[in-house]
């Protein structure tokens, strides 16, 4: 899998690091719920299809990003910044 | 007389193999049943064949979509062990490992059982100890457990680099003798088999596409061959558990499905007697019966229903492989193939009732599945028949995530891909 | 007469070189260029292997790497290569070739006795036998089950030889250099893509130099023609012996290069290829189908092409006798190229009543016979074929006639039709086609960037398959943006409409309707009896079938055996092919070493090595080291006679009375900085650190966000916004990665940023009542108690070398960290050795390391396990009920702060003798009857200090149960040891050593 790292620019898969569900919404840091914690860190959709995920440049920038990945096709169509350097998604490819 | 023996082979093979019937018959479904297993998978054969033997309860059908045993029961390194560190997970797979020891004869099918030992290799003294604390317990628990210097090892498993020229040098091991392999499709035709014989409808090419719900509770299933009803509905369709739940109305789980490869060369005579698994990494290898290495290694590590893998894991399991078997670099790779696992927060298994009404689910079992496919169906159909969990899956609930009653054997927490 | 060197022909051989290898001892008279397979049926050797299962004799089939028989083992002892096909190895002189699976030898193997009991031995027999008796029934069978199976035998001895690694980025790879893809590549490489063009053969061209004709020229005229085109292209990569046996995830493709069959010349042996292409051209040709009859496995039966080729090539003629059957009009030419190139062709057998007139011909005016409207029913012959039978054949009805004839030869020649060779498209593309005019799959939908062409999309004739290949190479380049050359351009639109037809006028005949053992897949022996038998027992999945019968399992993967088994099951069924479908086709399409997938990661170079600066140090020093993840550190420094506990007691004990230093280097080390460090880290740990003071170090907890405990070690305020973090050895990278999650996910308006310093700073803790003594001595800097107290942090010098000084003790002793940049830290390192000369310093390594903690009771990875909590270890003092912090809410559940959950205690041996970590804790006094188990040992020691040996464990409610007297069981190691339970602080609980 290739993914376009907006930094970096098209990158294998190996350089990064997966990092996850990126539908789940991390509870503030503030909260004290425990099942708002709870369904944060264990609840999945799964999806079958179209997933956003987080995954980070390990062997690259270093940075986060959220990236559209179809875990059916495995198909990348996309990576955005998240974090301080957050800007609008690349497209993948340069075909 | 067994319907298969040596004396039905010979007699059927002097008349030219004509009369054997079908191993499973090919129903077509009935508008009702008293129960329906979802997944015509290992585990979903083996629930519905002890639903019928040990609950007596026989007007069960399992329900398959696409070909008996397509997904992960055809698709594992084989490997069964009760080697077990956590007191849930050894008490279970003993369990497990016990009525695999039967499994043949109960089935009247050969399901090559081979009790050729599960040898986990220590790379380092912190290792050897961790190694000693799960096989005390599993002493402790009644399972059989040795320890293993490298003298000893080196005559267990010729050809396995013992050397201090090793990047990662064998320190020891951890032995379960009773550990082993079997052949993996037959144990889906053999519980297939069995269960068709005792009355229990094994129904291809079945699809569920949704629940049919009375108010909560779910008392039927609607399939690409029409509604069934069933006051009782298991669902055992491991990576496929987030997309059958959601036709039900469960739209999130503790559990995440991933792609695990797994690898078989070309066959070969004799060369590696029993299971070996590589301490500093992620690698195990058997050889089949036919002779073929069989081995595999760590997911590819991102959410997956593709049955396929990368790279990356192809040149790490091997670089692990030839790291314990050097002499194995002319041999080669035949076949990959990839698996969907049904990976949980802490990588053990749910069996439980519920989440619905009418509802049990089995799932969550990462890499440990095809082992415990014995077991699982026993505690999945006692779980079905008495409406409450066996003391032996007691502890593999739905709910214990949310309460932090992990059962974590890697103590990697709820990281799925790192179970 | 077997097979035989023509006097002319082979475009491959030099004669003028002649070659000599051995086949089981025998000499093996061979020629530059040839294969071993040319080389055997050059020399009459017909039979070369055995069988799988019913270890029947095999001949050579094929001219390729579809070859289901011809596997033999190369070379021996260390050098042993097994299963290799005899088809693809190129001879080279003083090579040794051995047949395998037979015993005692291959032209007697008394494995061909289970031919006799095949009636028994139909697929899937040994489900149903071979369970009793007892439990462990099948486990009588095995050893003999296994030993009968298995095909080579491999060495036990490590493989000597050298494969590598590369990568490989193009605009556009064209597999398969055929016609269609030596066009393909011309095309886009004169659209100026980056071309890499490969095959699997030794040589381009694929089956050009089987045709007379290509279009309107000769065939090698058109063949030198593109090749001297290609030649002159820079920006196309050749490579050939290159196969291509996966395709992988974002147009990655894996692919393996022979460069030498063996190592005599000390080269790379095999060399793996990870291919990152923008477009791929799939062009890989097709194979050549068989007809399925009795004893169609005999030694001289083989594919028609390949017969031509060992012509052609290799100047063979694979018979004295030589019958071709075929049911196309294509294999009459085939036939008539043997006859031609000197090819004793005695009959064409042909099911259709019409032969193609002229080639008829020409056949009979050369003697050779034409049996049209025959089929062949039988083969006679053990070793090698003698004769065949043949009879009428009325296709109209699809009957054979009783009335046949038999005809004496030594080889026959096979063509019933093409498969094309779909894998790597299949393996990324949707499921395949079946097109019923081709009677073939056909490359379903691509998934990824792939283009198909040629004879693989169903295009049998080479003019045709070269045309569809230059559109489509064209159209990979437009992809791509780039401008092909006006010819091709113009085709382009039309790529992948040209005409798509087989052979001309095939009769889809497979299965001739006759008794007795007819091979489907002849590696693995399976039978039309056995498709049958699964159909019958309702293996009727073509998925069930491969499980089932293990067709298409063998080391050819059934690349002859697939379609004509889907033929006959879909015949058996009354059902049409697409509806039995292709099983799914998986890498590798041909078999590659796990030495070509493992590359240089062999040996002491599996994996990298992470050596602290003064490595070499403790090298010279006589260490013991050992690995800690990727990283080895002293395991002590054993002087002469010494064992390891003497060592590292003597070393402790040192540290203890006078003074030690070791080398630290390996701790994570992690600079934060910015604003909101000190906002930051008090979201990360348990404790605060936003209070810490500059110049002061404070111990920390991590947690999960689980609430589990994830890592510990200290963290130093350096500025008001500067932190350097320390992390655990083994956690270093996951806690920098995690920091990093943290500020890009959940607190991105945090102004913070992390570096690892791992690597670049390197240092030495100095343990021992001797040590402000020696640092007052070599640092430029008041180390005075008040100047540096107890977790104070101050920068120095030594001699020239900036430092960092810590007042940290994990031992419990006065004691210090240093660090410097890591290329000074072997400098620093030898001044503090020098300086410490005085006071008695010993170097001390991990063992004494750890056992100064545990007298300590400080945790390691050991009780940190990811099980744990911070009221497990009894640190809930540092759990901060003040502010919020990552897993603070989660650690809060009942289910983590159970009083009854394990412990952290101390464990005291009563009767002298080791508690061994990984000892459990029982009740019971007899080691027959220990009971449950109630904790266990997770690290021990002999404590110099306490004078015994000493353990941490945890024990479930373990800190109300100090006192208790339980038992240590290690049946592993047969122990079984009385224990008291303590305080896990054993040494100086008040810690006025390190205070002082």
């Amino acid at each position: 899998m290739l993914i376009p790292c907006p930094v970096c620019g098209p990158r294998d898969h190996e350089e990064f690091a997966y990092g996850g569900d990126a539908t789940v919404a991390r509870p503030t840091i503030a909260e004290q719920s425990a099942t708002a914690w709870a369904t944060f860190v264990y609840d999945r959709t799964n999806p079958k299809g179209a997933h956003q995920e987080h995954w980070h440049h390990v062997h690259g920038c270093r940075q986060w990003m959220v990236v559209s990945r179809d875990t059916e096709t495995h198909a990348v169509t996309g990576a955005r910044l998240i974090g301080a350097w957050a800007e609008p998604e690349t497209e993948p490819g340069d075909d | 007389m067994a319907e298969y023996s040596i004396w039905s082979v010979l007699r059927h093979g002097l008349t030219g193999n004509k009369g054997w019937k079908p191993t499973w018959r090919k129903p077509d479904p009935k508008p009702s049943y008293d129960a329906i297993i979802v997944g015509g998978g290992g585990h979903g054969l083996a629930t519905a064949f002890y639903l019928a033997k040990e609950h007596k309860i026989r007007n069960v059908a399992v329900l398959e979509r696409g070909w008996l045993g397509q997904g992960n029961i055809g698709r594992n390194t084989t490997i069964v062990r009760s080697n077990y560190l956590l007191d849930e997970n050894a008490q279970f797979y003993e369990w497990s490992l016990k009525l695999w020891e039967g499994l043949s004869h109960a089935l009247n099918y050969n399901v090559m059982f081979s009790q050729r030992g599960v040898l986990n290799l220590a790379n380092n003294p912190a290792q050897l100890d961790q190694f000693a604390e799960r096989g005390n317990a599993m002493r402790l628990n009644g399972i059989d457990a040795e320890l293993l210097m490298p003298d000893a090892i080196a005559k267990l498993c010729p050809g396995l680099d013992l050397s201090q020229n090793a990047r990662f040098p064998v320190v020891g091991g951890l032995l379960q003798p009773r550990a082993g392999t079997a052949r993996h499709d037959a144990v889906a035709w053999g519980f297939a088999h069995a269960a068709d014989r005792l009355g229990v409808d094994i129904i291809e090419n079945c699809e569920v596409v949704g629940f049919v719900k009375e108010g909560e509770r779910i008392t039927g299933v609607e399939t690409t061959r029409g509604r069934i009803a069933a006051p009782k509905i298991g669902v055992a369709v491991a990576g496929m558990t987030s997309e059958v739940m959601r036709r039900a109305g469960i739209t999130k789980l503790p559990i995440e499905s991933h792609v695990l490869q797994a690898f078989v060369t070309e066959p070969l005579k004799p060369l590696i007697n029993c299971v070996v698994t590589f301490g500093a990494g992620h690698m195990y290898v058997s050889q089949s019966d036919k002779g073929g290495l069989v081995f595999g290694g760590s997911l590819d590590g991102y959410n997956s229903y593709a049955q396929r893998g990368n790279l990356p894991i192809v040149h790490e399991v091997a670089t692990e492989l030839l790291a314990c078997f050097p002499n194995a670099g002319k041999v080669r790779l035949l076949r990959s193939w990839g698996g969907i696992m049904d990976m949980s927060m802490d990588g053990s298994p749910i069996i439980a009732k519920g989440p619905l009404p009418g509802l049990y689910l089995n799932s969550g079992w990462c890499y440990g599945g095809f082992k415990a496919t014995p077991g699982s169906g026993w505690c999945f159909a006692h779980t079905i028949a008495h409406d409450e969990p066996h003391a032996l899956n007691a502890a593999f609930t739905l709910e214990r995530f949310h309460e932090g009653r992990h059962i974590d054997e890697a103590g990697t927490g709820a990281t799925p891909r790192l179970h | 007469m077997p097979g035989f060197r023509l006097p002319r022909g082979g475009s491959r051989i030099d004669r003028l070189r002649p070659l000599r290898f051995t086949f089981d001892g025998r000499g093996v008279d061979g020629l530059a260029g040839d294969t071993i397979a040319s080389a055997l049926i050059a020399s009459g050797q017909t039979l070369v292997a055995r069988s799988f299962k019913y270890h029947r004799p095999r001949g050579i089939y094929s001219a390729g790497a579809e070859e289901p028989n011809a596997l033999v083992t190369l070379g021996a002892d260390a050098a042993t290569d097994p299963n290799v096909k005899a088809t693809i190895v190129e001879a080279s002189d003083g090579m040794a070739v051995h047949s395998q699976h037979a015993w005692p030898s291959l032209s007697t193997d008394l494995g061909a006795v289970n031919g006799l009991f095949a009636p028994f031995f139909a697929a899937g027999f040994y489900y149903k036998t071979f369970m009793g008796p007892g439990r462990r029934g099948w486990m009588r069978y095995e050893p003999t089950i296994r030993r009968a199976a298995g095909l080579g035998r491999a060495s036990f001895e490590p493989d000597p030889d050298r494969y590598e690694m590369a990568n490989a980025f193009c605009d556009v790879l064209v597999v398969g250099a055929g016609p269609a893809g030596l066009a393909a590549a011309l095309t886009a490489g004169q659209a100026g893509a980056h071309v890499i063009l490969c095959d699997e053969a030794p040589i381009f061209g694929g089956m050009a130099d089987l045709e007379d004709r290509i279009g309107d020229q000769p065939a090698a005229d058109w063949l030198f023609a593109m090749m001297s085109a290609l030649n002159g292209m820079k920006n196309i990569e050749q490579r050939k012996r290159l196969s291509v046996y996966g395709y992988y995830d974002g147009n990655v493709l894996g692919a393996a290069e022979r460069v030498a069959w063996d190592r005599a010349d000390g080269r790379t042996r095999q060399r793996h290829w990870r291919i990152q292409a923008r477009r791929v051209v799939l062009a890989t040709g097709a194979i050549e189908r068989p007809f399925v009859f009795p004893e169609n496995d005999r030694p001289g039966v083989m594919l028609a092409h390949a017969a031509l080729a060992y012509a052609r090539r290799y100047g063979v003629s694979v018979g004295g006798d030589v019958v071709l059957f075929t049911s196309h009009d294509d294999g009459w030419r085939t036939a008539a190229a043997l006859a031609r190139a000197g090819v004793p062709i005695r009959a064409v057998v042909d099911p259709r009543s019409d032969a193609p007139a002229e080639v008829e011909a020409e056949l009979l005016a050369t003697g050779t016979k034409s049996f049209a409207g025959h089929v062949v029913t039988a083969v006679e012959g053990r070793r090698a074929i003698k004769a065949i039978a043949i009879a009428p054949f009325d296709a109209a009805s699809g009957t054979v006639s009783d009335e046949g004839l038999r005809l004496d030869c030594d080889a026959l020649l096979l063509a019933a039709g093409w498969t094309p060779t779909i894998h790597l498209a299949s393996q990324a593309g949707g499921p395949p086609v079946h097109d019923e005019a081709l009677d073939a799959f056909l490359p379903g939908e691509p998934r990824e960037a792939w283009h198909a062409a040629g004879a693989m999309c169903g295009i049998a004739d080479t003019k045709n398959a070269a045309a569809n290949g230059a559109m489509v190479g064209a159209a990979a380049a437009e992809a791509l943006g780039l401008k092909p050359p006006r010819n091709g351009a113009r085709n382009s639109a039309k790529a992948g409409r040209s005409p798509k037809a087989m052979p001309d006028n095939r009769l889809p005949l497979i299965e001739i309707p006759a008794t007795g053992k007819a091979f489907v897949d002849l590696q693995n022996d399976v039978t039309t009896s056995d498709v049958r038998l699964a159909q019958r027992e309702g293996f009727q999945s073509v998925e069930h079938l491969k499980r089932y019968t293990t067709l298409g399992m063998a080391a050819d993967q059934g690349k002859t055996a697939n379609l004509n088994a889907i033929s006959i099951l879909a015949k058996e069924r009354g059902v049409l092919a697409p509806a039995i479908g292709t099983t799914r086709y998986r890498p590798p399409y041909n078999s590659v070493s796990l030495g070509a997938l493992v590359g240089r990661s062999r040996g002491a170079h599996m994996q990298p090595l992470r050596r602290t600066p003064l490595h070499d140090w403790h090298l010279k020093a006589g260490a013991e080291m050992i690995n800690v993840g990727l990283w080895q550190r002293p395991r002590v420094y054993a002087r002469e006679g010494e064992t390891l506990e003497a060592a590292y007691v003597r070393e402790a004990r040192q540290v203890r009375a006078a003074i030690g230093i070791t080398d630290v280097s390996t701790l994570g080390k992690i600079d934060v900085q910015g604003p909101d460090a000190a906002t930051f880290l008090d979201r990360v740990y348990t404790n605060t650190f936003s209070t810490l003071p500059i110049g002061k170090a404070r111990y920390g907890l991590m947690l999960r966000d689980d609430g589990f405990l994830f890592d510990d070690g200290t963290t130093w305020r350096l500025a008001e916004s500067r932190y350097l973090m320390t992390t655990t050895t083994a956690n270093a990278a996951l806690v920098l990665q995690h920091l990093e999650m943290l500020l890009a996910i959940a607190w991105p308006e945090l102004k913070v940023s992390v570096t690892s310093l791992t690597d670049q700073w390197a240092g030495a803790a100095l343990a021992g009542p001797k040590s402000r003594d020696l640092l007052a001595k070599v640092l430029d800097i008041d180390v005075s108690d008040s100047a540096l107290p107890f977790m104070g942090v101050k920068p120095g010098h030594v001699g020239a070398i900036p430092v960092l000084v810590a007042r940290l003790s994990f031992s419990g002793e006065l004691a210090y960290e240093i660090y410097s940049g890591a290329d000074h830290t072997l400098a620093l390192w030898e001044r503090l050795v020098e300086a410490g000369g005085e006071f008695g310093m010993v170097p001390y390594g991990l063992e004494a390391l750890g056992v100064l903690r545990l007298e300590k009771g400080h945790v390691v990875g050991s009780e940190i396990t990811g099980r744990t909590t911070v009221h497990d270890l009894g640190l809930e003092k540092m759990f901060s009920k003040k502010k919020d912090f990552v897993g603070k809410p989660l650690a809060l559940r009942p289910a983590l702060t159970d009083p009854g959950r394990k412990q952290l205690v101390g464990v005291k041996s009563l009767d002298g003798k080791p508690v061994m970590a990984g000892a459990h804790l029982v009740t019971g006094a007899d080691s027959k009857t220990p009971g449950p188990s109630e904790g266990h040992v997770t690290s021990m020691g002999y404590s110099p200090a306490m004078e015994g040996y000493i353990a941490l464990a945890l024990l479930k409610g373990g800190r109300q149960r100090h006192g208790e007297k339980l038992y240590a069981a290690d049946p592993l190691r047969d122990g079984h040891g009385p224990v008291e339970i303590v305080a896990p602080h054993f040494f100086d609980p008040d810690g006025s050593r390190m205070h002082g």
